[in-house]
C-alpha cells in the first residue's frame, strides 16, 4: 500500500451555514439537522456539513464533486477566504481559524498559493509582474523577484511571453501564468480550484502532465478541487468524494473504485474505465509460490495497471499472469476470469 | 405653518447665519488663504507666460497625453484663433480657475470616492450629499458663500467645485466597487494588505472609470464659467454675461465659442490618455 504520509492540513467538524442569522442555528447542527430542513425551515445554505479529514503532506489531494457540492466551499477555508460557521483547520499546528488579520495575511503570504478556475490574473499587469504578484506581496527583494519569476516563467514553458498581457494569451497560457505565480511563492500548499476546468480537454491533459511533472520536483502538499473523476483520479494520490456538502469517501482511486463507500460513489465512478485505474496488486490473489514450469505464465508487476497486465497477457497468449513486486519476488496471480470480473464489476 | 411662522423661521435662520458670518467669517477667510495664493499664483503663472511658449506647452502636453497628432494641430489651431480674436487673457484665466479646480477636485474626490467604495456607511452619508450637489441650483448655495467669503476668486471656486465634485466621487466608487470580485478573491488569496489591494489592483482597474469620471468633472467646471463670473470670477465668462446684459450677440458667440473650444481639447486629450492606459484591454500584438 501507499507509505503512510503525515497530515499537513486537518479538517475537524467544520460545517458552514450561509445566510445572515448563520450564527444562531449552530445548535441545530449539533442535532444533525440535514440541509433540505435547513433550506426549506430556516431559509439557509447548509453548506459543508461536518467535515473531518486530513490532508497529507507532500501529496497531491483531490476534493471531488459536483456543482453545489460545497467543494470550492471547502477549499476556501483552508486559507480563510471564507469563516468557517464551526470547526477547525489546524496546519502545521496552527488553527488557521483563530489567527489575527496579521496572521492570518503572513500565513496566506507564506504558506499557501491558489490557483483559480478564471485564472484571475490582473489584466494591467503582464505576465511577469502577474507572476511576481505573490511575491510582491510578500515584500521580497526586487532582485529576487526577478530571478524566482524567470525561473519559473521558463519551468511552465513561457519563455518568450514575459512583456504580453493576460488577455494577449490563450486559456492555458493564462493558467501557466496563474501555476507560476502560485509556485513562485513557494509555499507549502498549493490550492487548485477547479484550476484546469475551464480549459479544453487537449490543453487540461497538458496542464495535468506539467502539474504531475513538476510534483515530482517541488513535492507539495497539493489540494486539487475537481467535478472530473477522470481527472481526479488521473492526478490524484488520493481523493475525497463530496455530495452536498458532506464527505462521502476519501481514499485513493482503487479503493473508491473497488470498494465505493454507497450508491452515490458507486454510481459515479460507474462509467470509469477501471483498466486505466485498478492496479494488479488490487485485484490478484495473493499467492507466493512460483509458477509450475509447464505453465505458460507472464509476469507483471503489482503495480501495473489492469490494461498492462491484459496486454501482457494477450501477447504472450497466456491466461496466467504471475505478479511480483518490485524486487522480482512473487506476491499473487491474476488469472483470465478475474480480469474479466474486475472490469466488468 | 402660518405666515408669520414661517417668515419667523426664515428670519431666525438668516439671522443666525448672520451671526455666523460675522463670528467666523474672517478665521473662514484666513483658512481659505492658501486656496486663494494658488489660484492666484497658478493665474500669474498662465498670463506671464509668453504665448508662443504657452501653445508650445499645451502642444507638448496635449502629444503626451494623446500621442496624436490632429490633437496636437486642433490644440495649436485653437489657441492661434482664439489669440488673434483678442480672447487670450480670459481663455488663460479660465484655463487657470479649470486647473486649479481640477486639481482640488481630484484631491478630494477621489479619496472620498474610495472611502466610499470600502464602506457602505459612509457611501450611504455621502451619496445624498452628492445627489443635493447635483441638483440645488448654484444660485442658492452662492448666497451663503458670497456671506461668508465675499466675492472673488475663491468663492468662485468652491461654487464650482460643489458643482463639479460629484462625477469624480461617483465613478472612483462605481469603479473601485465593480472590480471584478475574482481578481481581489486571488489578491486576498496571496495575502495582500488592504492598501496593497488598492496601490496594485483596485486603483489600475479602476482607472478607466475614475478617468470618466475626471474628465465629467472637467467638463462641469467648464459649465460653470459663467456662473462663477456673477461673482467676480474673471475669464471668458464675464464678456458673456456682459453679453447677455447689453445683447451684445457677437461677444457671446465668440467667447462661448472660446469655452467650448476648451472643452473639446479637453475633453479629446483626456479620453485619449484614458485609452491608452488601457491598452491592456484590447488582445493582439504586443507592443
Amino acid at each position: 500500500m501507499i507509505e503512510q504520509k503525515t497530515a499537513k492540513i486537518k479538517i475537524e467538524n467544520l460545517s458552514k451555514i450561509f445566510g445572515p442569522k448563520a450564527a444562531s442555528l449552530i445548535p441545530l447542527l449539533e442535532q444533525g439537522i440535514d440541509r433540505q430542513t435547513m433550506q426549506d425551515k430556516y431559509q439557509h445554505v447548509l453548506a459543508l456539513d461536518n467535515i473531518n479529514m486530513d490532508l497529507a503532506e507532500n501529496s497531491i489531494e483531490v476534493i471531488m464533486g459536483l456543482s453545489g457540492s460545497g467543494k470550492s466551499t471547502l477549499i476556501r477555508h483552508i486559507n480563510r477566504l471564507i469563516d468557517p460557521t464551526v470547526g477547525s483547520i489546524m496546519i502545521d499546528g496552527e488553527n488557521v481559524c483563530q489567527m489575527s488579520s496579521r496572521a492570518l495575511r503572513e500565513f496566506r503570504q507564506t504558506k499557501t498559493a491558489m490557483v483559480f478556475q478564471n485564472f484571475s490574473l490582473l489584466p494591467h499587469r503582464t505576465v511577469i509582474d502577474n507572476i511576481a504578484f505573490g511575491l510582491q506581496m510578500q515584500k521580497k527583494p526586487a532582485k529576487l523577484i526577478a530571478e524566482r519569476c524567470h525561473y519559473w516563467l521558463e519551468k511552465v514553458g513561457l519563455k518568450g511571453f514575459e512583456k504580453n498581457y493576460p488577455a494577449q494569451l490563450s486559456g492555458g497560457m493564462q493558467q501557466r501564468v496563474g501555476l507560476a505565480r502560485a509556485l513562485a511563492c513557494d509555499a507549502d500548499i498549493l490550492m487548485m480550484d477547479e484550476a484546469f476546468s475551464a480549459l479544453d480537454p487537449l490543453i487540461r491533459s497538458d496542464m495535468q502532465d506539467i502539474l504531475l511533472g513538476l510534483q515530482k520536483e517541488i513535492q507539495k502538499t497539493i489540494v486539487f478541487i475537481t467535478h472530473d473523476l477522470d481527472e481526479a483520479l488521473k492526478i490524484g494520490d488520493r481523493i475525497a468524494i463530496l455530495n452536498h456538502g458532506k464527505l462521502i469517501q476519501q481514499g485513493t482511486a482503487e479503493q473508491i473504485l473497488m470498494h465505493p463507500a454507497d450508491d452515490y460513489v458507486s454510481r459515479f465512478v460507474a462509467d470509469v474505465n477501471r483498466t486505466t485505474v485498478l492496479r494488479a496488486r488490487s485485484i490478484m490473489r495473493a499467492h507466493s509460490q512460483a509458477p509450475a514450469a509447464n505453465e505458460n505464465t507472464v509476469t507483471v508487476l503489482e503495480d501495473d495497471t489492469i490494461q498492462e497486465v491484459l496486454h501482457s497477457m494477450l501477447t504472450a497468449d497466456s491466461f496466467l499472469a504471475v505478479v511480483t513486486d518490485k524486487t522480482g519476488k512473487a506476491v499473487g496471480r491474476i488469472d483470465s476470469d478475474m480480469v474479466a470480473a474486475a472490469v466488468n464489476s | 405653518m402660518s405666515r408669520d411662522d414661517l417668515r419667523g423661521l426664515r428670519k431666525s435662520i438668516d439671522a443666525s447665519f448672520r451671526d455666523f458670518t460675522i463670528e467666523y467669517g474672517d478665521s473662514l477667510e484666513a483658512f481659505f488663504d492658501p486656496l486663494l495664493d494658488f489660484l492666484i499664483f497658478s493665474e500669474r503663472l498662465l498670463l506671464n507666460t509668453p504665448w508662443p511658449l504657452m501653445i508650445a506647452i499645451c502642444a507638448g502636453l496635449a502629444y503626451t497625453a494623446s500621442r496624436s497628432w490632429n490633437i496636437v494641430v486642433g490644440v495649436v489651431a485653437a489657441f492661434l484663433v482664439i489669440g488673434y480674436l483678442g480672447m487670450w487673457t480670459d481663455t488663460m484665466r479660465t484655463l487657470s480657475i479649470i486647473t486649479v479646480c481640477t486639481i482640488v477636485a481630484i484631491g478630494i474626490g477621489i479619496p472620498l470616492g474610495i472611502m466610499m467604495a470600502k464602506s457602505n456607511r459612509v457611501q450611504a452619508v455621502v451619496s445624498p450629499i452628492l445627489d443635493v450637489m447635483q441638483t440645488m441650483p448654484s444660485f442658492v448655495y452662492l448666497i451663503p458663500v458670497v456671506m461668508l467669503l465675499g466675492i472673488g476668486k475663491v468663492p468662485g471656486l468652491i461654487a464650482v467645485i460643489i458643482y463639479a465634485l460629484p462625477p469624480v466621487v461617483r465613478l472612483t466608487n462605481l469603479g473601485i466597487r465593480e472590480v471584478d470580485s475574482d481578481v481581489i478573491e486571488a489578491a486576498d488569496a496571496y495575502g495582500s494588505s488592504a492598501w496593497q489591494k488598492l496601490v496594485n489592483v483596485q486603483m489600475p482597474l479602476a482607472l478607466p472609470s475614475i478617468f470618466a469620471g475626471v474628465n465629467q468633472t472637467i467638463m462641469m467646471s467648464l459649465s460653470m464659467v459663467v456662473i462663477a463670473s456673477m461673482i467676480g470670477v474673471k475669464g471668458l465668462g464675464q464678456p458673456v454675461l456682459k453679453a447677455i446684459t447689453n445683447q451684445y450677440f457677437a461677444m457671446g458667440l465668440l467667447n462661448g465659442f472660446a469655452i467650448v473650444a476648451l472643452a473639446i481639447i479637453f475633453d479629446r486629450v483626456s479620453q485619449r490618455y484614458g485609452m491608452r492606459i488601457q491598452k491592456h484591454r484590447q488582445g493582439g500584438s504586443n507592443d
